[in-house]
């Protein structure tokens, strides 16, 4: 039997913007199992539901995470809304759906650049964040924010974007659809990319389910599950399409969040064609009281969010289920059997968002 | 087993471990593990999915009583549990990766009862 060693991986790596260790026992330059560990930055935000009222717990919610920051918001206000059974006004429901996916064409373009940066493709990385500047651009122009924009609110949403700026949107992404088609091909097509990407990180889809993955983690690995399908915000007013891959592997993986790039434009595109005119949020009065749960699509996969109320301005206790803690397993599965120097490209095959893991 | 609200059922100690059972071999997908601390309880909530089906199974038990760890069916409870025990304190006996309360390095002990509850 040859000689086994623990190699410790991170929590300080290049290719790792936020901390996260593992301890990869190898055997030779074969990991034979990794050990995830995090915890270097845990803030306990869940807890803070004893401090912060229902309602400031949106902006707490909102800081999970400086990627999906809206859909934080989005996902807790929904549950609450649930609660207090409050029937959010349409308008707000599209713009919600707008913004989510702005999030998640952000979202993606981050992380294709930083997986280009991983395999030393600098002109792509440099090219895919260049396109995610736009994006930034237009929140800034819609929330006044590029990170946190605290637009959600208990009943809807606080800002409007009105027709001329969410039409000057659409001819923006229909520019950066070319450019996108251009940068995205790059990815698809040359060989320093595949010679990277496929074969490597085999997810089957049985271990994405025993695994619990979520997301284009899941839907590389065949399986047709998007929380979009279950119609909330706009989602039942929009015609998409879910994009999977049978092939399993790290290029799958990317194959299916270039394609959710561009399917986030044009549901904008439907979503600015169909937008109706009217209120954005409904005044919400009283307290909460009861339990409900929603499951919705973050770039990254399925967020789950358990909100419980007993009646009082402070909730019982509120719990997120991040798409990262869900994949955290899948990585360990993935990472069995792979070379030491493909360690790093793997981690980041997941969309690895420790900020939100570390909640 | 009895629906408390639409798709979430209480159940029982003695039936914990037939419904993962069961839940896994009809292959669904442990979507979380939610606990919470009420009226002097533990409430833990196992959410599985099998496509956009979901169901949750609610168990009660004294804050005392040892909870048998599911991570030897569910591997992806590992951390679910630790998280558990380390942030509530609960119980959780023989998971497979064991983390000794250091999952998330934090110097407190059960941060999230409350003083009163502790």
């Amino acid at each position: 039997m040859p000689k086994r060693s623990i190699v410790p991986f991170g929590p300080q790596h290049p290719v790792l913007p936020e901390p996260v260790h593992l301890d990869l026992v190898m055997e030779d330059e074969k990991v034979i199992e990794a050990i995830p560990s995090i915890g270097y930055v845990h803030r306990g935000l869940e807890s803070l539901v004893q401090k912060k009222d229902f309602n400031e717990m949106v902006y707490v919610t909102e800081r999970i995470c400086g990627i999906c920051s809206f859909m934080h918001g989005m996902g807790y206000c929904s549950a609450v809304e649930q609660i207090m059974d409050v029937q959010v006004p349409r308008r707000a429901e599209y713009l919600r759906t707008i913004w989510a996916e702005m999030s998640r064409l952000h979202s993606h373009l981050l992380w294709l650049g930083l997986l280009a940066d991983a395999f030393g493709f600098e002109a792509l990385f440099m090219q895919s964040w260049r396109l995610r500047e736009k994006i930034l651009d237009m929140f800034e122009i819609s929330t006044g924010g590029r990170v946190i924009f605290s637009v959600n609110k208990i009943g809807g949403v606080l800002k409007d974007m009105p027709a001329d700026m969410l039409s000057s949107f659409v001819s923006i992404l229909n520019d950066m659809e070319r450019d996108l088609r251009e940068t995205t091909q790059i990815f698809m097509d040359d060989y320093t990319v595949k010679s990277r990407l496929v074969g490597v990180g085999i997810l089957t889809e049985e271990d994405a389910i025993r695994r619990g993955a979520v997301g284009p983690m899941m839907r590389a690995s065949g399986i047709e599950v998007d929380m979009r399908k279950t119609g909330y915000a706009a989602y039942n007013d929009l015609d998409f399409q879910i994009i999977t891959s049978k092939d399993c592997d790290s290029f799958a993986r990317c194959q299916v969040r270039i394609g959710e790039i561009f399917q986030s434009i044009e549901l904008i595109r439907q979503a600015v064609a169909k937008i109706p005119d009217t209120e954005i949020s409904v005044p919400v009065k009283g307290f909460p009281k009861g339990e409900a749960y929603v499951r919705f699509e973050q770039p990254r996969g399925e967020a789950f969010y358990y909100v419980r109320a007993n009646g009082s301005k402070f909730l019982d206790r509120m719990r997120v289920r991040t798409p990262t803690f869900a994949n955290l397993p899948a990585l360990s599965q993935i990472l069995q059997g792979c070379q030491y120097g493909d360690v790093p490209l793997l981690i980041l095959t997941i969309d690895p968002c420790i900020s939100c893991t570390e909640r | 087993m009895q629906e408390i609200q639409k798709d979430i059922y209480k159940i029982e100690m003695v039936e914990l471990l037939p419904v993962i059972m069961e839940k896994k071999n009809d292959m669904w997908r442990l979507v979380q593990i939610c606990c919470a601390f009420v009226d002097g309880n533990y409430e833990i909530t196992y959410s599985f999915a099998t496509g956009y089906e979901i169901s949750n199974y609610r168990l009660v038990v004294a804050k005392d009583e040892p909870v048998p760890s599911i991570s030897r069916v569910y591997k992806s409870a590992i951390l679910y549990e630790n998280e558990m025990r380390e942030l509530f304190g609960l119980d959780v006996e023989y998971i497979k990766v064991d983390y000794h309360d250091k999952l998330y390095r934090i110097n407190e002990e059960t941060p999230f009862l409350k003083k009163e509850e502790k």
